[in-house]
C-alpha cells in the first residue's frame, strides 16, 4: 500500500487511540487544528475532545501534566510542537519524568510517550530548525527512538506505548511527506536494535532520522566509485545498539557518523566514542563525523544546506576514510 | 486564633488526634536537625517546624484515596499523611528501607500506599504533576483530589500559573494549597513578587479560593474541609493560601541574614502548637496529662525510628543502577 | 501576463492537489480574489491572486497533484500598475547556490601533528604484528598516508618473493622485537647439562619398529618433555604487558625456525603438552614446511605461551636466548653429545644436552627456571610417560 510517513504517523495514533482506552494524545493544536504536521487530522472527530486534547501554549504545564496523568492510570501521548519548543519542559523531562521511577525507590513508573518534530531542511531558521535529540540520549530514564522510516513511523509508537517508562519519538519534519510502500498489516516494531539498511564493505555510515536516506544516497554515489558503503540507521538514541555497531566496524574497519546536531558534544561524538573503546584495533582510519557547522541553523537555503549533512559531504568524508584521499 | 463562632465543635479524639500530630512531626523533625548534626542526615534538610497546622489541618480533610504532591519541605505532610516513621527515618539515613528505597533522602519522600507523590524539590515542578493526576481521575470518572503543597515562592514560576491555568481550563479537581511562609528561601515575597495577594492568581484564572491563617490548626482543617468539599461537588480545583511562617533556617546551612531575629521572635509568638494546646486546655477538651503522653508516646516513636534506621542495611552498591526503568518483572505484572 | 502558481503555505507542503477552479478564463481578477481551491496535508485551502488582471488560461485540471510552484494559470494584466508588488505568487523553489565543496565543511576533527609515531591505523598495526612485519617500513595508502591493513597484507605477500627484499623486511621486524625484548626485559640465565640418553635409547628402539617415513626426530619427545616441564613452573608460560603478567593454561611452543632467505620466524605448536608424540612430529613438519613456504596462519605467530630453540644439530654447547616479547621465557636445547659422565660412582659415556633458560626477571626468579630444569630431566630419565 503506497501511503507516506505522516499517515503512518496518523494511524499509529489511531492505533493507539482504538486499542488502549488509557491512552489519549495531548499538545498544542492537536485536535480543531489537525496537529501541527496534520498528523493528527481526523482524530478529534472520532475519538472526541478528552482524547484528543488541545492544551495551551504551556510545554511545562502541558508536558508535566502527562506525567502526573500516566502516574494516574493513563497512557498520555504528548506531541510537542518542535525540539526547540520543548526546551520549555526540560525541566519536567529531566527532573520528574527521567527521575521518578528512581527516586520512588520503584514504587511509581511514567509509562509517557513524548513526540515532537525535531530538525531543519524547511527553512524556519534558528527556532524550529535545530537536532537537540542528543540532549534527552543523554538522560538515563528516558528511551530516545528516532523512526526514519514509514515502517517505524507506522509501528514504533504502538510499542513506546507498552513501555513502563517516558520515550520520546523525534520526528525529523522534512520526513512526513516521506512516500513510499508499506505492508497492510504493518503493525508494532522493535524499537531497541540498529538496523543496517544497506550491506557494505568498505566504511559504515551511521545515521538516524531523515539523515538516514541522505546516507543512503551517498552510499549509491560511493558504489559509482567502486566503494561499497554499508549504512545503519540507530533507530534508537537511547540506549544506543553498540553490537550492531561493533559488528559492522568489524566488517568494514572504516565509519562516518552523520548527525544534524552540532559536532560538539553530540550524539555522533559518542557513538565515536564507542567505536574507539569497542573496536579500536578493528580501525583501519580515525572515525569521521559529519555534522551541522557551528552555526545556528540559518534561514536562506544554501546556507542551511551548506550548515547540515548532506549526500555529497557525507560521501565525500568516506571516500576520504577509503581512498586516503577525496 | 480564629473568632470562637467560626470554629467548629471539635470533641476530644479529634483534638488529641490534632496536637499529636503536631507535636510528633515537631519532635521529629527537632531530631532531625540533631541527627543532621550529628552527621546522620546529609543533603539538604529543610525543617518545617512552624509550619505543622498546614500538613496536618489539609490532611486531615482528605480522604484515603485523595493523592498529595508535596515540595522538598515536606516531612509534615510525610507523616500526617500516615507514612510511618520508620521508613522516613530510614529515608533520611539513606537507607535501603527507607520509604524511597534510600534513593531520595530528606527532598524525596515517595509512598505508593498513601498515594503520596513526591517530595518534589523543583519550586513549582509538582504542580503539573498534579495536574496530570486529577486529570487522569477525570478522564477515568474517580471522585478523586488531588492535593498539591508549594510556597509561594512558587508563584514566581511558569509552572504554577500554567498549572492554574490548566486546571482550571480542564475543571479538575485539584487542590491548590500555597503555604505562603512569606520567604523564597532568603528572597522576601515583597521584594519577589509584584503581586504580594497571592491567591488573587488564583482568581485571574477564575480559581475560587480562600486566604486562611496557616497557624490554626483548626482554621486550616476548616478551610481545607470546605476546600474539598467543593472541588467534589463541582470537580473544579480550588486555591488555598495559608499564611504561615517558617521558624528555622531555610535549610541547614543558612544563618538567616535575610530576616530579623526579632520577627522570628515575633512570629513564634503565634506557634501554632503553643496556640492549640492552650486553647484546647483551656476549653478543657485536652488536659496536662495528655501532653505528656503525647509527648511520651512520640518521643518513644522517634527513638524506634532511629533505632530502626540505624540497624538498617546499606544498600550493596551492586544495586546501584536499579530503578532507572521498569524491571521487565515488574512490566509482566502490571 | 503573470504566472499563476501552486503556493507553498507551509516549509513543509512540497505538493497540492487542484480541486476546483472559481474563475474561468476571460474573468476579471481583482488582487486579493480568491481563483482556485486546493487541497494539502492539512485540508482544503482557497488560494488568492496577487495579481490583478484577466485569467487567460487554466494549465492545471481539478483532481491533479502537482508541486508547489507549478504554474496552475496565466492572468494578463497591467504588471506595470503595481511596480512595487511583491512577486506575483510565492516563487517556485529557486535553485539555490550549491552548498560549498565539502572541505568547507568540517568532517573530521583537525588532523594530528605528525608524532614520532608512524601513522598506522591500529588494525594495521595489529595485523602487522600477526605476520611479523615492521609497519613502519611499510609506505601508506589511508587517510592521511596512513598504514592501512591492505598496505599490510599486500607487503605480506610480497615477503617470500624477493629473498633480499624479504630478508630485509624481516631482518627489520626481528631488529624491532630484538631491541625492544632487550630494552625491556631483565633477562636472567641459566642452564644445566641433561642426561638424554635414556629418551634417546628408547627413540633408537621406538624408530627401529617404525617405517621410515613414520619414524620421529630426536628433537620430539624433548619438546614434549619441555611442554610438560612448563607446567611446573607456570611462571615460564604466559605474556607480560602492561605491567601484567598473564599465565597461560595452554602451552603453545613457539619454534624458532630458521628461513632459507635468512631471518628467523617463530610460529606455534598448539598444546604441545596435550598432543601425542607422532601428533607433534606431524605438527612440526607442517609447521616447518609452512614457516618456509609463507603459508603461517596469523595466529600461528601471534600466540606462542613459550619459545624453543634447538641449535641441537651441530657444535654448539649452549644458547643463550633473547625473548620474544611479549612472552617471559625461552627455552635453548644445544646440541646432543656423547661425552663421558659419571653414574654410580663409575664413567660412563652419555648423551648429554644442554638445556638453557632465558627468563624475564619482572616474572620469575632464577630458583623457579632451576626448577623448571630438574623437572625437564626428570622427564627425560623416564621417556615411557612422554
Amino acid at each position: 500500500m503506497k501511503t507516506t510517513y505522516r499517515e503512518a504517523v496518523r494511524k499509529a495514533l489511531h492505533e493507539a487511540l482504538t486499542r488502549d482506552g488509557r491512552a489519549f494524545l495531548m499538545g498544542e493544536d492537536v485536535g480543531r487544528y489537525g496537529g501541527t504536521y496534520a498528523c493528527s487530522k481526523g482524530l478529534l472527530a472520532e475519538f472526541g475532545p478528552d482524547r484528543v486534547r488541545d492544551t495551551p501554549l504551556a510545554e511545562g504545564g502541558f508536558v508535566g501534566a502527562g506525567i502526573g496523568a500516566a502516574l494516574g492510570g493513563m497512557r498520555p501521548i504528548v506531541e510537542i510542537m518542535t525540539v526547540n519548543f520543548s526546551l520549555l519542559a526540560l525541566d519536567q523531562i529531566v527532573n520528574n519524568a527521567a527521575t521518578i521511577r528512581h527516586m520512588s525507590g520503584g514504587q511509581f513508573s511514567v509509562p509517557l510517550v513524548i513526540r515532537m518534530a525535531t530538525g531543519a531542511g524547511r527553512q524556519l531558521a534558528a527556532q524550529h530548525s535545530h537536532s537537540l535529540e542528543c540532549w534527552y540520549a543523554h538522560i538515563p530514564g528516558i528511551r530516545v527512538v528516532a523512526p526514519a522510516t514509514i515502517e517505524d513511523a507506522r509501528g514504533m509508537l504502538w510499542t513506546a506505548l507498552q513501555d513502563p517508562d517516558p520515550v520520546i519519538i523525534f520526528e525529523h519534519a522534512t520526513l512526513y511527506n516521506l512516500e513510499g510502500d508499506l505492508a497492510d498489516d504493518a503493525g508494532a516494531v522493535a524499537i531497541d536494535r540498529a538496523a543496517v539498511r544497506r550491506p557494505g564493505r568498505d566504511v559504515t555510515l551511521i545515521a538516524y532520522s531523515a539523515n538516514v536516506h541522505k546516507a543512503m544516497e551517498a552510499a549509491e554515489a560511493l558504489e559509482a566509485d567502486g566503494i561499497s558503503a554499508e549504512v545503519i540507521d540507530l533507530r534508537s538514541l537511547r540506549p544506543l545498539d553498540d553490537e550492531t555497531i561493533l559488528n559492522s566496524i568489524r566488517r568494514t574497519h572504516r565509519a562516518v557518523v552523520v548527525d544534524e546536531a552540532w559536532r560538539t558534544g553530540s550524539l555522533a561524538a559518542e557513538v565515536s566514542a564507542r567505536i574507539m573503546d569497542g573496536a579500536f584495533y578493528e580501525l583501519d582510519a580515525p572515525v569521521a563525523r559529519v555534522c551541522s557547522a557551528e552555526v545556528p541553523i540559518p534561514y536562506p537555503r544554501h546556507l542551511e544546506e551548506a550548515a547540515t549533512p548532506q549526500p555529497g559531504t557525507i560521501a565525500a568524508a568516506a571516500k576520504i576514510l577509503v581512498t586516503g584521499h577525496g | 486564633m480564629t473568632p470562637g463562632g467560626a470554629k467548629p465543635r471539635l470533641d476530644r479524639p479529634h483534638a488529641l488526634d490534632l496536637l499529636r500530630q503536631m507535636l510528633r512531626i515537631r519532635r521529629f523533625e527537632e531530631k532531625c536537625a540533631e541527627l543532621y548534626g550529628a552527621g546522620k542526615i546529609r543533603g539538604f534538610l529543610h525543617l518545617y517546624i512552624g509550619e505543622e497546622a498546614n500538613a496536618v489541618g489539609v490532611i486531615r480533610a482528605l480522604a484515603a484515596d485523595d493523592a498529595i504532591v508535596a515540595t522538598y519541605r515536606e516531612h509534615g505532610h510525610a507523616l500526617a499523611r500516615g507514612i510511618g516513621m520508620r521508613p522516613i527515618m530510614a529515608e533520611m539515613y539513606g537507607k535501603a528501607a527507607g520509604c524511597s528505597r534510600g534513593r531520595g533522602g530528606s527532598m524525596h519522600i515517595f509512598d505508593a500506599a498513601t498515594r503520596f507523590y513526591g517530595g518534589n524539590a523543583i519550586v513549582a515542578g509538582g504542580l503539573p504533576l498534579a495536574v496530570g493526576l486529577a486529570l487522569a481521575d477525570k478522564m477515568q470518572n474517580r471522585a478523586r483530589v488531588t492535593a498539591c503543597f508549594f510556597g509561594e515562592g512558587a508563584a514566581a514560576e511558569g509552572a504554577f500559573h500554567e498549572s492554574l491555568n490548566l486546571a482550571a481550563l480542564w475543571k479538575l479537581p485539584v487542590l491548590f494549597v500555597c503555604e505562603n511562609n512569606f520567604y523564597a528561601m532568603g528572597t522576601a515575597l515583597e521584594r519577589s513578587e509584584s503581586q504580594t495577594d497571592i491567591r488573587r492568581h488564583a482568581e485571574s484564572y477564575n480559581v475560587n479560593g480562600a486566604v486562611v491563617d496557616g497557624m490554626d490548626v483548626v482554621a486550616v482543617e476548616v478551610a481545607a474541609t470546605r476546600a474539598v468539599a467543593s472541588i467534589r461537588e463541582s470537580g473544579t480545583p480550588y486555591f488555598l493560601e495559608n499564611r504561615t511562617y517558617r521558624f528555622r533556617a531555610h535549610s541547614m546551612f543558612d544563618p538567616e541574614l535575610y530576616r530579623d531575629k526579632a520577627e522570628v521572635d515575633h512570629a513564634k509568638e503565634r506557634d501554632p502548637i503553643h496556640l492549640f494546646q492552650d486553647w484546647g486546655l483551656t476549653a478543657g477538651l485536652l488536659h496536662d496529662a495528655d501532653v505528656k503522653t503525647i509527648e511520651r508516646d512520640a518521643a518513644a516513636e522517634i527513638e524506634d525510628s532511629i533505632a530502626f534506621a540505624e540497624a538498617a542495611p546499606w544498600e550493596p552498591v551492586e544495586d546501584l543502577l536499579r530503578d532507572v526503568h521498569t524491571p521487565l518483572t515488574a512490566q509482566a505484572a502490571e | 501576463m503573470a504566472d499563476f502558481r501552486m503556493p507553498s503555505l507551509g516549509a513543509d507542503m512540497d505538493a497540492g492537489m487542484l480541486v476546483a477552479w472559481l474563475k474561468r478564463p476571460g474573468d476579471p481578477i481583482a488582487r486579493g480574489d480568491i481563483v482556485a481551491v486546493v487541497e494539502t496535508q492539512k485540508g482544503a485551502i482557497e488560494i488568492e491572486s496577487f495579481q490583478s488582471g484577466t485569467l487567460r488560461d487554466i494549465c492545471v485540471e481539478p483532481g491533479q497533484k502537482v508541486p508547489v510552484g507549478t504554474v496552475l494559470a496565466h492572468i494578463d494584466g497591467p504588471e506595470a500598475a503595481e511596480p512595487t508588488m511583491l512577486p506575483a505568487a510565492p516563487s517556485p523553489p529557486t535553485v539555490p547556490p550549491r552548498a560549498p565543496a565539502p572541505a568547507a565543511l568540517p568532517t573530521t576533527a583537525p588532523r594530528e601533528e605528525r608524532g614520532a609515531r608512524g601513522r598506522i591505523s591500529p588494525l594495521a598495526r595489529r595485523r602487522a604484528t600477526e605476520l611479523g612485519l615492521d609497519p613502519a617500513a611499510l609506505r601508506g595508502s589511508g587517510f592521511d598516508g596512513a598504514v592501512t591493513r591492505a598496505d599490510v597484507e599486500r607487503a605480506a605477500k610480497e615477503r617470500p618473493r624477493g629473498p633480499v627484499a624479504a630478508g630485509s623486511e624481516i631482518r627489520r621486524a626481528i631488529a624491532a622485537a630484538m631491541s625492544r625484548s632487550k630494552r625491556e626485559i631483565p633477562h636472567y640465565y641459566l642452564s644445566a647439562t641433561l642426561d638424554a640418553s635414556a629418551c634417546l635409547d628408547w627413540l633408537e628402539r621406538e624408530n627401529a619398529k617404525r617405517p621410515v617415513a613414520a619414524r620421529l626426530l630426536y628433537v620430539v619427545p624433548i619438546l614434549k618433555a619441555v611442554a610438560l616441564a612448563l607446567h611446573a613452573v607456570p611462571e615460564l608460560n604466559g605474556t607480560y604487558s602492561e605491567g601484567l603478567f598473564r599465565p597461560s593454561s595452554d602451552v603453545h611452543l613457539g619454534m624458532a625456525i630458521a628461513l632459507r632467505g635468512g631471518g628467523l620466524i617463530a610460529p606455534a605448536l598448539h598444546h604441545a603438552d596435550r598432543c601425542d608424540l607422532d601428533g607433534l612430529m606431524r605438527a612440526l613438519g607442517d609447521l616447518v614446511r609452512r614457516a618456509r613456504t609463507g603459508g603461517l596462519k596469523s595466529s600461528e605467530l601471534s600466540d606462542p605461551t613459550v619459545t624453543v630453540t634447538n641449535l641441537g644439530e651441530g657444535i654448539v654447547d649452549a644458547v643463550y636466548p633473547v625473548i620474544y616479547p611479549p612472552q617471559v621465557a625461552m627455552i635453548g636445547l644445544g646440541s646432543v653429545m656423547k661425552r663421558p659422565w659419571i653414574v654410580d660412582d663409575a664413567i660412563v659415556p652419555r648423551r648429554l644436552i644442554q638445556v638453557s633458560v632465558a627468563a624475564d626477571h619482572r616474572v620469575s626468579d632464577g630458583h623457579r627456571a632451576a626448577r623448571f630444569l630438574e623437572t625437564l630431566g626428570q622427564f627425560l630419565a623416564e621417556p615411557d610417560k612422554l
